[in-house]
């Protein structure tokens, strides 16, 4: 039942979310949108020095209640750990964290800000191509 | 129950067994008939009869049953032209839908008849299945593709129309009415402007043909697309039209069985049109069902259905606008200004997905998303939009429904 799904902790996290905003000097950053509903969340982390612990992180974009909520309860739970850590934070951990039920379209929501943090933690790749076309949009779902 | 079963244009509410299901413990309002209409008992009775005592491959088998098929096949489209008001049953070319349609014609005579640096126009309220097929042929031949601006009260922008739609254009290709902001396009004045620019005129009737009787030669376009499952009809069954001489130039589609004269190891002979373009054993069942959906339709008569569904509209745009006031955005053109069966709209900082979810709770059933319209998104701003749409089939109680779940969505979610 959705309404079980917006339970306080969750509105909580959505009407004033944790960790929002930007980093001036990140060290890591990672984004991911997800195209069923358009929603865009960025993370960005600063590690301590010998870049081992997350010293700071904070998230932008916007998105449903469920997907700012797990990103803002993600922040919190980062914030301070070390990267080996965070690196093992799986599906599982956000479910425990937002303690609720997600049928399939909204586990989406869900994971948007664990796949943000994900390719925050990827090696930083070379950028090898320059796309000279614009991509083609995607034509995503329904009409 | 009974009440919410009478209602719809002319009662035809009760003629439609899925509305009366419950979700959730709660009777389904379905809003969402720009998604896909629900189909009446005569048509789903229709599949049923087909699969009882038709079904045969047409065109191929000499015996009286495949003749039988062959004959409900053939009439379904003279059927069909009928309905656009074709002159002539082979300008109707059976697809799987309006998607099909479109990338079929953009194939098969864009990629022969446009060369680089030609112009296609399109507008930004465009659905993604008329911009994403000509935004291939970007790639090759490499056709310069241009959209018209919408105006804030969603209607196209007129001078930027005529700045775009400029002489020597090839193609103007556009929505009739948007899935979105329900927008009803001035076609046959448009399309007067494009033909004297020299351009052809292809119009996407996907969210028009359930709501307004169609005329190719009074909207004066030289290609139409709609699909069957939004007019009461099946999945998987569409159509294109086309004018009889741009159709026989036009290359085949796809290959296969009954779309050709001779196969020789070098050389093909192809069918005329349509059969050119349906190769393979076509979707017969489905066409033979669409007829009895557009027999379905016309029989509770558009003057019927217009009328209905403009105060549909008008009470939809008044109940969610003096419910909320400023607190909601409702968009496209006001009702009286031709707004069409469906209504978009957003609340600040709530977003579309958490009140989709939540109206699902209470048994309301409404899309909430890009729309495929991505274009659309962008012009306003939002990342998505909630969208009521409707059918012919629904009533002011529905929207009262929506607005009394909406009321509890703004309670939970709405500023602290």
């Amino acid at each position: 039942m959705a309404y079980d799904m917006y339970q306080e902790k969750i509105l909580d996290h959505y009407k004033r979310p944790r960790n929002f905003g930007h980093l001036e000097h990140p060290d890591l950053e990672g984004a991911e949108s997800n195209p069923l509903c358009g929603d865009k969340i960025r993370l960005e982390l600063r590690l301590d020095p010998s870049r081992k612990t997350v010293d700071d992180v904070r998230f932008s974009g916007e998105g449903c209640a469920i997907s700012v909520a797990s990103a803002s309860m993600l922040t919190a739970r980062i914030k301070g750990k070390p990267l080996s850590e965070i690196s093992r934070l799986h599906r599982k951990d956000v479910e425990e964290m937002l303690g609720i039920p997600l049928s399939p379209v909204r586990v989406k929501c869900a994971l948007t800000s664990l796949k943000a943090l994900a390719e925050a933690l990827l090696p930083t790749p070379t950028p090898l191509v320059t796309e000279e076309e614009p991509p083609v949009p995607a034509s995503g779902t329904g009409s | 129950m009974q009440e919410l079963e009478a209602g719809g244009a002319a009662g035809c509410r009760k003629d439609f067994p899925l509305l009366r299901r419950v979700f959730h413990g709660r009777p389904l309002v379905y809003l969402d008939s720009a998604a896909t209409s629900q189909k009446p008992e005569e048509v789903i009775a229709a599949e049923v009869e087909y699969y009882s005592r038709l079904n045969a491959n047409v065109h191929r088998g000499v015996y009286a049953l495949s003749e039988e098929a062959t004959d409900a096949y053939e009439a379904a489209r003279a059927r069909v032209a009928r309905f656009v008001g074709a002159k002539d049953p082979e300008e109707i070319v059976f697809v799987r839908g309006t998607t099909e349609a479109l990338n079929l014609l953009a194939t098969s005579w864009g990629r022969r008849e446009l060369k680089k640096g030609d112009r296609v126009v399109a507008t930004e309220m465009e659905h993604h299945s008329n911009i994403v097929p000509w935004h291939l042929l970007r790639g090759t031949p490499g056709i310069d593709l241009e959209f018209v601006s919408i105006t804030d009260d969603g209607k196209l922008d007129g001078p930027d129309f005529d700045r775009k739609v400029i002489r020597g254009t090839r193609v103007l290709t556009m929505t009739h009415v948007s899935n979105v902001l329900g927008t009803l396009n001035p076609v046959r004045e448009l399309a007067e402007k494009a033909h004297d620019a020299g351009a052809m005129v292809v119009l996407d009737a996907a969210q028009s043909a359930p709501h307004l009787p169609l005329d190719v030669e009074k909207l004066g376009v030289d290609f139409l697309a709609f699909s069957g499952h939004k007019v009461l009809g099946p999945t998987g069954i569409g159509v294109l039209w086309g004018r009889k001489e741009l159709l026989g130039k036009m290359e085949p589609y796809m290959g296969g069985g009954e779309m050709i004269v001779e196969v020789g190891p070098r050389e093909i002979t192809y069918k005329d049109p349509p059969y050119r373009f349906e190769a393979g054993t076509p979707n017969v069942a489905g066409a033979v069902v669409l007829s009895r959906a557009l027999d379905y339709l016309e029989k509770v008569g558009w003057e019927e259905i217009q009328a209905h569904e403009r105060d549909l509209i008008r009470d939809g745009w008044e109940q969610l606008r003096g419910t909320f006031g400023d607190s909601i955005r409702v968009y496209g053109p006001r009702p009286s200004d031709g707004h069409h069966a469906v209504l978009s709209f957003t609340f600040p900082r709530i977003h579309p997905h958490d009140v989709a979810s939540l109206l699902d709770a209470d048994g309301v059933a409404v899309r909430a998303g890009h729309h495929c319209a991505q274009l659309i998104m962008k012009r306003y701003g939002v990342p998505a939009m909630t969208r009521a749409s409707y059918g012919i089939y629904n009533t002011r109680e529905d929207t009262r429904q929506l607005v009394e779940s909406l009321q509890k969505v703004v309670r939970l979610l709405g500023t602290p």
